[in-house]
């Protein structure tokens, strides 16, 4: 029995259900602006598991620099969403989605 | 074996913590859950062989990220309870759409053939020299040096928005304008004016 | 025959009519009158010029375009001119009356502050009347048609401040249509069997559109030529006002006088006549619609002149008789005397124009007042306008040797001698019609010219009297007493009333005779009223003067018949005393003297015997009642239904409204998605992913 014995079918599975649950939490925390960021983040690291997963399974490492690559922009996008996310609360006293309804027609 | 077994637990205690994530009353909780979430990922990314990934995601994500994360969530004075309000109200919709999700991607995953992919396979097992920050640096700095710069600034970019987005001009500071400073004449300081003499009384 | 003569006719009027009505302020009312005089007059000249090179000249006829409008799909939408020896006699009589017309105007609307503007109604009437019968296709005809029609309205509604005039004008209009939608029909089925508008196209298709059948259900269907005929004849119907579509005419009345004798007497209203004759080769070829008109002529020639009888005001009284000699002619093309029928149209529009112009005289010379009833012994006032008058009403009652005897005489043989089907039933209306026509016409002259000088009391009966008149006028046509009543007979604009009070002060009732320009037309027409039938009865009537332009089968050729026992004006005219019109005639003249002249108060014990008989005629049958109280409600529930189920329920409603109401309820579905809330974008988005994926896995 291999060290590796971790099949790309557990590794992808595992991906679909974090995935998944990340969804569940959008749907769930649909008014909380922090927690859908949160749950962004959760979606990212189940794509990224796909990339690793994938990587590994064809030994091509390109897939670990975008994995690499994606928590680079990741990272940029907590922080500027972060950063909204505060003018927000100082404008509005409020991180509910529902008040940000000025797109509404 | 032991591999397995060990995949298997953190990939329990993953699905766990992210459960616990989105249905967590609290915002802090859910931080605290996602970063559990990230050490888990770190300990199933090091048992598939990317190690250098893993150790960013700890650091990056754990150290960086997701102590911003925490210091806006206890910054900012969240009325969580009227975030609540409605929690359950689209949440059959958000099981349902997760359980199609989830079913999907099982059929696809598990139904042999029929993604023309062989997911049995496992990952290739490298040699005791193999190196992978060494693999992953030899790759990043030679075929994907612009990415990587263009990933660097955007990261400066990120950096610049947030301070801009955030910075707060508060009336009433006392603070020198030097270009004003150095700009400035004789003339709009000092006014002359003419005063007619008079006599002594 | 140079096209450009031929274009001048009409356009010179035209051109007077823009310069007068655009630059009636500029030019004055001097220039208005002298610029459309001179229009008419020299559409005259050449009009007479023209029957002089195609009746003495011998120049062919001409037929052709002058300027295409448009070409569309191979069909050629021309001003064409077709100038025969028909059209040129129109023109000619058309023009004369027209002049006689503009001149008199000067005299009778002197004081009307709508000077310019009428006489640029009466230039573009020309224009309109002469485009008509100078046309050789049928769009231009239904151009002039429309275009007299829509002149006509104008100048009934000339006075457009009396309620009267207006509700005149507008039933003439209405009335109208309901003829030219029918007209229309026709012109469109002549246009979708021949594929042309030109007149040679039609009569050259004739002889094949006569066994042509349009099927109407599975066992019926009808001759495409009787339609087309009855159609277009249901135009001339409206035009020319033959029952049931006459009774916008008595109203037209409204109009000033000059309008009542060149539109509803002499032009306009023969436009009919003229059309029918020139459809002469349609209408041979269909036995069933000459039946179909003549029994309509010959309805409208005794029935309405019985109305005549028991009206008072002088003007309807001419129009009633109008009416009737419509008839005559209508009846006479029913017979296929075409020719016939043309010449009492020109007979009768010397004669009409002149009586009509007399009593615009009589009505100036009595201030503004039509009542009979208050006239009376006016011969001594006014001598030049009661001898013009007794010569145009002794040729309306057809006294040999006057102009009317040998046209009127002419259509009741030919009635007679028709085989046609309704042939007897129309020759006793027309031949009793020649008494009828005695009696409102001898009674008309007796109570206007003779007799006891009623407007001496008048003054004093006038209230009740009037009253009476309203009453009657406003039983008779609408509330609120519009009528006309005598006092406002020329009433809208109150200039003329005022100035004529002022000029009389209180003693209004002093007849006097018209001016020159007045008296001037009346004997312009008396003399052809007088003579013009004893010169040309010859060839007109029954010589070859019509050559071609008037077809007429050889078995219903009566005129032709009637021509072998001609043997010259005035052994006719002698014959004429021994034939049963003659004595019609005096038998109507003799009823006339006792009722009107030696025992008036005969005529008031006949009423009161006859009431009932009394009341139908003076409810005009109630041809006006059926219309107002039945047909006007029922087209007008049925465009309201129309209105309201059609045009607001399916066409507003369902289909205008209703598609975008469905795009608005659409939108109002969608809009609940596009709710502005990010997290709604996000599931959508998800939401679709998962379908996706799905829709790939379900499909393999």
């Amino acid at each position: 029995m291999s060290t590796h014995a971790i099949t790309l079918a557990d590794l992808l599975t595992l991906s679909g259900v974090l995935f998944a649950l990340a969804v569940a939490g959008i749907f769930l925390n649909r008014k909380n602006v922090i927690l859908l960021l949160m749950c962004v983040e959760l979606l990212l690291l189940a794509a990224n598991f796909n990339f690793i997963a994938f990587s590994r399974v064809s030994g091509d490492i390109n897939g670990q620099v975008f994995v690499f690559f994606v928590l680079t922009v990741a990272a940029a996008e907590s922080a500027i969403g972060l950063a909204i996310l505060v003018v927000l609360f100082r404008e509005r006293r409020s991180i509910n989605v529902e008040d940000l309804n000025t797109l509404r027609g | 074996m032991l591999v397995q077994i060990l995949f298997y637990i953190f990939g329990t205690l993953l699905v766990v913590c992210a459960l616990g994530l989105i249905t967590a009353r609290n915002p802090v909780y859910s931080a605290l859950f996602l970063v559990l979430c990230f050490f888990n990922s770190a300990v199933i990314w090091l048992l598939t062989g990317a190690e250098f990934l893993a150790i960013v995601l700890v650091l990056v994500y754990v150290g960086a990220v997701m102590v911003l994360f925490l210091f806006v969530v206890m910054m900012l004075d969240i009325n969580v309870a009227e975030l609540r309000r409605g929690f359950t109200r689209f949440a059959w919709l958000g099981w349902l759409t997760a359980a199609a999700l989830v079913a999907e991607i099982v059929m696809v995953v598990w139904s042999h053939g029929r993604s023309g992919l062989d997911v049995a396979r496992t990952p290739i097992p490298e040699p005791a020299s193999y190196s992978n920050t060494a693999a992953l640096g030899q790759v990043i700095y030679t075929r994907f040096a612009y990415p990587f710069e263009l990933a660097a600034v955007l990261l400066l970019v990120a950096i610049v928005a947030a301070i801009a987005l955030t910075m707060r001009h508060r009336q009433g500071l006392k603070v020198q304008d030097v270009s004003r400073q150095v700009s400035v004449r004789a003339a709009d300081r000092v006014r002359i004016v003419k005063v007619k003499a008079e006599k002594r009384p | 025959m140079n096209p450009h003569l031929l274009i001048a006719i009409p356009l010179a009027p035209l051109a007077a009519a823009v310069i007068a009505g655009l630059g009636g302020r500029v030019i004055g009312r001097a220039g208005a009158h002298t610029v459309t005089i001179f229009g008419v007059a020299v559409s005259f000249a050449l009009s007479m010029h023209v029957l002089e090179q195609l009746y003495a000249g011998g120049v062919p006829a001409f037929n052709g375009p002058v300027y295409t409008w448009a070409v569309t799909d191979g069909v050629h939408i021309d001003v064409g001119f077709l100038i025969d020896r028909l059209s040129a006699l129109m023109m000619a009589v058309v023009t004369f009356v027209s002049l006689c017309v503009h001149v008199y105007t000067i005299g009778y609307m002197r004081e009307d502050p709508g000077y310019t503007r009428f006489f640029s109604y009466i230039s573009l009437f020309t224009f309109s009347m002469l485009m008509l019968v100078m046309s050789n296709n049928f769009m231009q005809l239904f151009f002039g048609w429309e275009a007299v029609g829509m002149v006509s309205y104008l100048l009934i509604g000339f006075w457009y401040t009396r309620p009267s005039a207006i509700f005149a004008n507008m039933k003439a209009f209405i009335v109208n249509r309901v003829g030219d939608f029918g007209f229309i029909i026709g012109i469109a089925a002549v246009f979708s069997y021949t594929g042309s508008l030109s007149y040679d196209a039609a009569f050259a298709a004739a002889p094949h559109i006569a066994h042509a059948v349009i099927p109407i259900t599975a066992s019926t269907s009808w001759n495409a030529l009787t339609l087309i005929c009855i159609c277009l004849f249901i135009g001339a119907m409206g035009k020319s006002a033959q029952v049931p579509l006459h009774v916008w005419l008595p109203d037209s009345m409204e109009g000033p006088t000059p309008i009542s004798a060149l539109i509803h007497a002499a032009t306009m209203v023969t436009a009919g006549i003229f059309m029918v004759a020139r459809m002469s080769p349609l209408f041979e070829y269909s036995s069933t619609a000459l039946s179909f008109v003549l029994i309509i002529g010959a309805t409208t020639a005794f029935f309405m002149g019985i109305l005549g009888v028991v009206n008072n005001d002088i003007k309807r009284v001419i129009a009633y008789s109008t009416l009737s000699q419509l008839g005559y002619m209508t009846a006479a093309l029913g017979a296929s005397a075409y020719g016939a029928a043309i010449f009492h149209l020109m007979t009768h529009a010397f004669f009409k124009a002149l009586l009509f112009l007399a009593a615009g005289s009589v009505i100036i010379g009595m201030h503004h007042e039509q009542d009979m009833r208050k006239m009376g012994g006016l011969a001594k006032y006014m001598p030049i306008t009661a001898v013009t008058c007794w010569i145009g009403g002794l040729a309306l009652v057809a006294m040999p040797f006057f102009s009317g005897f040998y046209s009127k005489d002419a259509i009741i043989e030919a009635v007679g001698a028709s085989h046609r089907f309704g042939s007897t039933y129309a020759y006793w209306c027309v031949l009793l019609g020649a008494y009828i026509t005695s009696l409102y016409t001898f009674r008309l002259l007796f109570m206007t010219f003779h007799g006891e000088e009623r407007f001496r009391h008048a003054a004093a009966a006038h209230d009740r009297e009037g009253s009476k008149t309203v009453g009657h006028e406003a039983e008779r046509q609408e509330p609120g007493g519009h009528g006309h009543a005598p006092q406002d007979a020329h009433g809208g604009p109150a200039q003329p009333r005022a100035s004529v009070a002022a000029q009389h002060g209180h003693h209004p009732a002093e007849p006097h005779e018209s001016p020159w320009v007045v008296t001037l037309p009346l004997i312009a027409l008396a003399i052809p009223s007088l003579l013009v039938g004893y010169f040309t009865a010859g060839p007109v009537l029954y010589g070859s003067y019509f050559g071609h332009s008037i077809f007429v089968l050889p078995a219903d050729n009566v005129i032709g018949r009637m021509a072998a026992d001609f043997h010259g004006p005035g052994e006719l005219a002698f014959h004429g005393f021994l034939g049963a019109p003659f004595w019609l005639m005096i038998a109507g003249f003799v009823t006339a003297w006792v009722f009107f002249l030696w025992r008036p108060s005969l005529a008031d014990q006949a009423a009161r015997r006859f009431g009932w008989l009394r009341t139908i005629l003076i409810q005009k049958y109630y041809f006006d009642w059926v219309n107002e109280k039945v047909i006007a409600p029922l087209a007008r529930g049925v465009g309201f239904g129309l209105w309201k189920a059609g045009d607001q329920g399916i066409i507003d409603g369902a289909l205008v409204n209703g598609s975008a109401a469905t795009v608005g309820w659409f939108g109002g579905v969608v809009r609940r998605v596009q709710n502005g809330y990010l997290y709604s974008y996000a599931f959508w988005i998800v939401i679709g992913l998962a379908a996706l994926l799905g829709w790939f896995l379900a499909r393999g």
